[in-house]
């Protein structure tokens, strides 16, 4: 940062740069409202310079709390930049997520998920300011009036006059704006963008590519240290004591920590530590005693305490149930599933003389900063974390819990540790993604028109993101004498408005609570009743948290009625919704995919059967639009399922990158065609038993991959909605329904392994 | 500990360590190397890999030991920034990659296979690529790029 002293501040140096009416950012950026919110911190996220700030030589440093997770957000928001500022996309440097210079703007989530994490309102609106300041502070230079100025490269110049020019690097030559940001400083609509909009190649790739790009793994801090953690050996289990001289010999050790029931061993060698982690004798009693895992869905629906919310409740379902020509009901299960990003977590800390340094993979440098501050008892403003990228996230995984080992660690050896956790580490004690069981019933009318809708679900929690005060939400802060969340009795209260946020809500029931309709579909008859319960493990956000369950069930039970009345699916789907936007995908998905109109199943074929299957998304009620139509062929001896194809028809709104829009859609379908077929949590009586990629089943690189054809729908005049976790939501629903159209078998439990598709092939055939 | 003469990437180095110590965390900690990437350390993922003599091996089940004397290539020693290698060029115009992090073995690998085999299948691209993990599923676009780089480099 540049180390100008309050007199050399453009206003005070005399110019005038632009007077604000009362419409400042003061009053709408009110802190702390929501997650996404920017949070008050000692870079005022009011001030623009706090996010902008202009070099002589014109380049633009712009400063965002959010950062890139592999996502694509660095040219995304580079290209923000350089759109609101009119300059060219090498001209922007960005800084991301360090608490020592960015705004708080909390957690990165959702891969572009959410519009304030693209800065709709706050690094674009900042850039829009500095783009108004500039052209005030030329006005006022080069004698003309402001409007008769345009701006080209970062070059403004007077339209009447074009030997009446100046840079920005000439106008502003380093120093600062020392002006709040505006909130009516006007944006670029997306009809005007040059640079946004347009599939700019990542600025990241050619380092990744080659290798040179410094991920947190590659941090190397003079005087560094080695660490990694001893895990107790069954979940619960609390240290009765450990044996520092079981590792005295292995040479390099240099100390062993014990923090409560966190352990750890720090060495000169990374090698050294591994050995002394392993070998290091520790005594621990108790724990283990998990629910089977083959009873736990059963054991959901009678576990107590429950957290009970309604999202809707018309109150005459069971009414119009009881009239109903027919009534369909099916329970779904979706297994706990990790994040199991590829690289175990790392992180680097630096804790001394009563300050700290974290290199740290987290989405929320923030809120680490603070549960850092907690588990070593110093004030936040001593702790620095520094965001380096990790391997991809896609959630909670342990990139925050290993921050805290880092920390410890550190803090008691007095020197700088790096800690990289073991592959058991990571898939022993990440915060999985929900278990769900969710039983539906629908009821139709004799035209076949569904007329009442009941969802009932069941899924246990432990933990989640720590945020600023709750470090023992996650394993390392909970080990260490933290207190995690966890879930109280509370029965479901009166709604007073729809929010379908973790889309508990099918997209085909009306939402309405009064004489308000929010939701995306038309059935009047609607009661949506989640009951929250204990986990024994760590739960916390996995891409599309809660909305992957959710869809997979709904989805798939539309499906079901409309075979049951022997409608064509798409067609099914259209009659019972409302929403504009969520109908175009459906259509252009369909179009795309050269959908065959007809009911499923596809009557019968040979030993492979082919099918196709539709399923589609309202994602958060309204944050982004998503239809996908998967092609699959099944192998009815053994069971396995081919994809051929998928065709995702997709609607975010203004389109900020096409590309970057595409490899999120084809990774995110992928990526859950992978949580579909192959993963699931397993445990035994003690502990998790899918520790390592042979028990933990991720389809590798070497599948026979299906094409993604992705359609986008470009909306200019809306705002711009998630991106990240859209089409991830659809998949599961999307190949079971292909595989009732191949089969007609309907299966309604991730993953579908070949195994759960014999049996109810099987089950079919057999009288 | 013992003296160990290692060539990465054209550049020889003697490094004082035991000798069991994986080959990654010398290249990542002492030669401070930035390809190779600790995944998994079971030899499972492939976020490791460098070729030895020409073939990819996961580098954090390797002892270095193992590896005396061995001529050792990870992704930094194929091409740079200004200079990518071909195969490097292919993934940047395919924008074949997310997160990057399974990028060592992805393109070690496919290099190990296109040096040997110029006219691969889909089924061959798929074999060679069977033990290597993506978990941000690029999958679309990595293979895209190696057919892309295998046209290239034969036209």
């Amino acid at each position: 940062m540049t180390a100008f002293s309050r007199r050399e501040f453009l206003q005070a140096a005399g110019v005038l740069i632009v007077s604000y009416s009362s419409a400042s950012i003061f009053e709408p950026l009110a802190f702390g409202q929501g997650p996404f919110d920017t949070h008050a911190s000692h870079v005022d996220p009011r001030q623009l310079d706090s996010w902008i700030a202009i070099a002589a030589d014109g380049t633009v440093t712009a400063y965002s709390g959010k950062c890139e997770l592999g996502q694509g957000m660095l040219t995304a928001q580079s290209q923000l930049v350089a759109e609101e500022l009119s300059v060219p996309l090498a001209r922007v440097r960005l800084i991301q997520c360090d608490t020592d210079l960015c705004p708080d703007q909390g957690t990165t989530s959702g891969s572009q998920s959410s519009p304030v994490n693209f800065n709709d309102r706050n690094l674009a609106q900042a850039a829009a300011t500095a783009r108004e300041a500039l052209l005030e502070l030329a006005a006022t230079r080069l004698g003309v009036p402001a409007a008769d100025l345009t701006i080209t490269d970062g070059t403004i110049t007077a339209k009447s006059d074009k030997t009446k020019r100046a840079t920005y690097g000439e106008l502003v030559a380093g120093r600062k704006f020392n002006l709040p940001l505006s909130t009516t400083a006007k944006r670029k609509t997306a009809g005007e963008w040059k640079v946004l909009g347009t599939p700019a190649k990542r600025l990241d790739m050619a380092a990744m590519v080659t290798g040179q790009l410094e991920y947190v793994y590659n941090v190397h801090v003079p005087g560094m240290l080695h660490g990694r953690v001893v895990r107790p050996p069954r979940v619960g289990a609390t240290l009765v004591n450990v044996d520092e001289t079981s590792v005295s010999r292995i040479p390099g050790v240099v100390k062993v920590v014990v923090r409560k029931n966190f352990v750890g061993v720090v060495a000169e060698r990374q090698w050294q530590a591994a050995q002394a982690a392993q070998q290091l004798k520790a005594q621990w009693s108790g724990g283990g005693n998990l629910p089977a895992q083959d009873e736990f869905y059963d054991r959901l629906r009678t576990m107590k305490p429950s957290r009970d919310a309604f999202a809707v409740n018309s109150r005459d379902v069971d009414e119009k149930l009881a009239q109903a020509a027919s009534v369909i009901k099916a329970t779904y299960q979706h297994p706990y599933q990790a994040h199991a990003s590829i690289g175990a977590s790392c992180a680097v800390a630096d804790v001394r003389d009563g300050k700290a340094t974290i290199w740290s993979p987290t989405q929320s440098v923030y809120p680490t900063r603070n549960g850092v501050a907690m588990l070593l008892g110093l004030p936040p403003e001593s702790v620095h974390v520094i965001y380096t990228r990790g391997s991809g996230c896609y959630g909670l995984n342990a990139a925050d819990a290993v921050s805290y080992d880092a920390a410890l660690l550190s803090h008691a050896a007095g020197r700088p540790v790096r800690v990289q956790l073991t592959r058991e580490d990571e898939f022993r004690s990440e915060s999985y993604g929900y278990a769900y069981v969710i039983d539906q019933r629908i009821g139709v009318d004799r035209e076949g028109t569904i007329i009442a809708w009941d969802y009932e679900a069941w899924w246990p929690s432990l933990g989640s993101r720590p945020g600023y005060d709750k470090p023992g939400n996650i394993i390392t802060g909970f080990l260490a004498g933290f207190e995690p969340e966890r879930v109280t009795a509370q029965a479901a209260g009166e709604v007073t408005a729809f929010q379908n946020r973790t889309n508990p809500a099918p997209s085909y029931v009306a939402g309405c609570v009064g004489d308000k309709c929010a939701g995306a579909g038309t059935i009047r008859s609607e009661r949506v009743l989640a009951h929250n319960l204990p986990s024994p493990f760590f739960t916390g956000p996995l891409r599309a948290p809660n909305r992957v369950q959710n869809t997979f069930a709904h989805e798939s039970f539309i499906d079901e009625a409309a075979a049951h009345v022997k409608a064509d699916p798409v067609a099914y789907r259209i009659r019972h919704l409302r929403d504009e936007r969520l109908i175009e995908v459906v259509k252009q998905a369909a179009k795309a995919a050269g959908w065959d109109s007809r009911p499923s199943p596809k009557p019968a074929a040979g030993g492979r059967a082919s099918g196709r299957g539709i399923a589609c998304v309202a994602y958060s009620g309204d944050n982004g639009y998503v239809a996908t139509v998967a092609d699959v062929e099944v192998d009815r001896a053994s069971g396995r399922v081919r994809v051929k194809r998928f065709v995702v028809a997709h609607d975010c709104g203004p389109i900020s990158n096409p590309d970057g829009l595409r490899n999120q859609i084809e990774g995110g379908t992928l990526q859950g065609m992978s949580r579909a077929f192959g993963e699931e949590v397993t445990w035994d009586d003690q502990h998790v038993t899918s520790v390592d990629w042979g028990t933990y089943h991720s389809l590798p690189l070497g599948f026979e991959v299906p094409a993604v054809e992705s359609v986008l729908i470009n909306r200019a005049g809306v705002p711009a909605t998630g991106a990240g976790e859209t089409a991830i939501t659809v998949v599961a629903a999307a190949i079971g329904n292909a595989i009732f159209d191949a089969t007609g078998v309907r299966i309604r439990e991730a993953p579908f392994t070949p195994e759960r598709i014999k049996a109810l092939l099987a089950a079919k055939t057999s009288p | 500990m013992s003296t160990i003469n290692l060539t990465v990437n054209g550049h020889a180095h003697t490094v004082d360590v035991d000798p069991a110590t994986p080959l990654l965390y010398v290249l990542s900690d002492d030669l401070q190397l930035r390809g190779p990437k600790f995944g998994c350390g079971l030899g499972q993922c492939g976020a490791c890999t460098v070729l030895v003599h020409g073939r990819p091996v996961r580098s954090c089940v390797t002892q270095v030991g193992m590896v005396k004397g061995a001529d050792i290539t990870t992704l930094e020693g194929l091409g740079s920034i200004d200079k990518p290698h071909p195969l490097q060029q292919a993934f940047i115009d395919e924008q074949a990659a997310q997160c990057g992090f399974c990028l060592s073995g992805v393109i070690l690998e496919a290099k190990a296979l296109v040096d040997t085999n110029p006219h691969p299948t889909d089924s061959d691209i798929q074999r060679a690529l069977s033990g290597i993990l993506c978990r941000c599923f690029v999958h679309t676009r990595i293979l895209r790029a190696i057919k892309r780089y295998a046209r290239e480099k034969r036209a």
